[in-house]
């Protein structure tokens, strides 16, 4: 359960984070020229590390950098698990209506989910937030478009298992009493897939804060001076020979949560669903994917680019 | 249906798939900006040479008119403005950069080599590595090497690859001095120093994209090693290399070329983030410049580029499989 204390761990230091920011006087946001030495790289030992600034300071302006790593833990859980709801209501949803009703809104849905999955994401991402007017708050930008690109595996997923649900007796044994639809799909289809989707959820997680990540390293993420690990990690490009803790420090913390909740989910799996612990959905007559194995997520692969 | 049918269908498909990305794309970035001219134009922008960008780009006219030249102009080609100012844009014209004075046609082109040259060899490289080691987990089952296997593979899925590239650059180009920090040699000028320039940036993205097909592997070959007829073969007394080699990976070939088929075709598109951190100059450096300049032909371009390259490796996937597989031509 290392995965799970991992996200304990993050949870924690993302809702603490103005408590530490209390406890030892540094903001995000303050600058602390005398941290630095004369060329603007901090002075002292692993890029300032003191009693002071626990992960040193930021080269160049001296912010604290456990504040800006803290408080990059909010923004990044904030956008990833709030893009990861809008994935899942918008994935399920589709899964849905395409596995219960069939016929023609499953053709158009299936393909337009195939063109999701396909889309280069990364890319549109980049391209959407250059024209999208400065008036839109980027955080809820990036939810939306992280969360609606995100979304197709689990459709696909919900809906193979909504189409064998469909067939089996006590759902057909709903519909033959005259219950109508859409109290099927909540009262026997949902509860039915509950588990899968949970699982997905996990697992969807760390692709989509990377993907925050990803983009605010590419500088078109959240904003400065908002505090993000991925834009820490693109200005420490220019300072890894001088400065490497100042790469470290949010690069760990990336790689941490991500890595904590890719084991949480994969756990979370086993124990839920043990058939597919072994073997992932993919059945070799189907051309593509029909439930795409967790990790061949395109957000995931948008994200290493 | 027949294979030329089929074949014919799934082309039509594809074009069609195009389309609907060229409108969306048409309908987001130039009907949703105040003033595409004013994108187009570039920083900074004279009021003169705006009027000029207008006339050029023909944003006085009807949307759908618009419309019908930009999606014409990528089939066969269009002209912006008139008389002897008027510059031709030869098809596939996916637009023209005001800024850099160029189709972004042959941008994309320039740019190409070095985008292909990165993600060819690192598919090799994760292609390899990534199945070997998927095999060896599954094959060992249980042992120290599976959950040595599936160890890294789940760090390597966790590790972003802008991190990797610049503990890589750290390690083996400042500290240790052995390899180039970046910066791209073509292969035409010295083979040696082009593989020796990339070789890093293909361990990252192999690292990174091996995880994902070492994980597959073993999830699929684990599968397709619990069916009936991987018993009978073994009943049979056929020898363990044929059981897997003959039975086991004839399984995994078409999910496999599936997610290859994804993963080049995105990366083709512009692998934004290892060209950033190694500096190379390829397709993604290029929609990185442009969207700093807000060079909004170039963004729609290269974003279509991307699109066309996932929709056409796809299809070749798709063509692929008939031929992978005897069962799915009939299915299809």
């Amino acid at each position: 359960m290392i995965g799970l204390a991992l996200v304990v761990f993050f949870v924690a230091l993302a809702a603490l984070a103005p408590a530490f920011s209390a406890i030892t006087g540094n903001s995000p946001y303050a600058y602390n020229p005398d941290a630095l030495g004369p060329d603007t790289a901090p002075t002292g030992p692993l890029g300032g590390v003191s009693a002071q600034h626990w992960f040193g300071v930021e080269p160049r302006t001296g912010r604290d950098l456990f504040a800006i790593v803290s408080y990059g833990a909010q923004v990044s859980l904030l956008i990833g698990l709030a893009s990861t709801a809008v994935s899942i209501m918008v994935g399920v949803a589709v899964g849905l209506i395409a596995g219960f009703y069939g016929g023609v809104a499953d053709r158009l849905l299936s393909r337009l989910t195939d063109i999701i999955f396909g889309f280069p994401f990364l890319i549109f991402a980049i391209a959407l937030s250059a024209t999208v007017p400065a008036s839109v708050p980027r955080p809820l930008l990036l939810i939306l478009v992280i969360g609606f690109f995100g979304w197709p595996s689990i459709a696909r997923v919900v809906r193979s298992e909504t189409l064998s649900l469909r067939e089996r007796g006590f759902v057909r044994a709903a519909a033959a009493q005259g219950i109508g639809s859409g109290r099927i799909i909540i009262r026997e289809i949902i509860p039915n897939i509950l588990a899968t989707i949970i699982v997905f959820t996990t697992v969807s997680i760390p692709g989509k804060i990377g993907a925050e990540a990803a983009l605010s390293f590419l500088g078109v993420g959240v904003n400065p001076p908002t505090p993000s690990w991925g834009r820490s990690i693109s200005d420490a490009i220019s300072w890894v020979q001088v400065d490497p803790m100042y790469l470290i420090f949010p690069g760990m913390a990336l790689f941490l949560v991500t890595l904590g909740f890719n084991m949480f989910g994969d756990g979370l799996r086993d124990a839920l669903d043990p058939s597919e612990a072994e073997a992932s959905t993919t059945t070799s007559t189907e051309a593509a994917p029909a439930a795409a194995p967790v990790s061949t997520d395109p957000l995931s692969a948008g994200g290493q680019a | 249906m027949n294979r030329t049918k089929f074949i014919l269908m799934r082309l039509l498909g594809a074009a069609l798939v195009l389309l609907i990305i060229a409108a969306a794309c048409f309908a987001i970035f130039y009907l949703m900006p105040a003033n595409p001219a004013q994108y187009s134009c570039g920083k900074p922008c004279s009021p003169e040479r705006l009027a000029e960008v207008e006339r050029y780009l023909g944003v006085d006219q009807a949307w759908w008119k618009q419309l019908f030249d930009f999606l014409g102009g990528i089939v066969g080609g269009r002209t912006y403005g008139e008389g002897a100012a008027a510059i031709h844009c030869n098809a596939p014209c996916f637009g023209y950069s005001f800024r850099l004075r160029d189709s972004v046609t042959d941008l994309v082109i320039d740019r190409l080599p070095i985008t292909f040259s990165l993600t060819l060899g690192a598919a090799v490289l994760w292609g390899i590595g990534g199945i070997a080691a998927g095999l060896i987990a599954a094959l060992k089952r249980g042992t120290a090497a599976d959950s040595t296997v599936m160890g890294a593979a789940i760090t390597g899925i966790s590790a972003p690859t802008y991190l990797l590239g610049l503990l890589g650059i750290l390690l083996f180009g400042f500290t240790l001095n052995v390899l180039p920090i970046g910066g791209y040699v073509p292969f035409t000028e010295n083979p040696g120093m082009w593989a020796f320039h990339l070789i890093l940036p293909w361990i990252v993205l192999a690292i990174a994209n091996g995880a994902i097909y070492a994980r597959l592997t073993r999830g699929q070959m684990l599968e397709v090693l619990s069916q009936d007829f991987i018993r009978t073969a073994r009943a049979k007394g056929l020898s363990e290399t044929t059981v897997i080699g003959k039975h086991g990976l004839r399984n995994l070939v078409v999910p496999l070329t599936t997610l290859f088929a994804i993963d080049i075709g995105g990366l083709l598109g512009g692998a934004v983030i290892t060209e950033k951190v190694f500096g190379l100059g390829g397709v993604g450096t290029l929609l990185l410049e442009a969207v700093s300049n807000l060079d909004i032909q170039v963004i729609v371009g290269v974003t279509l580029f991307a699109a066309a390259v996932v929709i056409i490796a796809n299809l070749l996937a798709d063509f692929s499989y008939s031929l992978l597989d005897p069962r799915i031509k009939a299915v299809r």
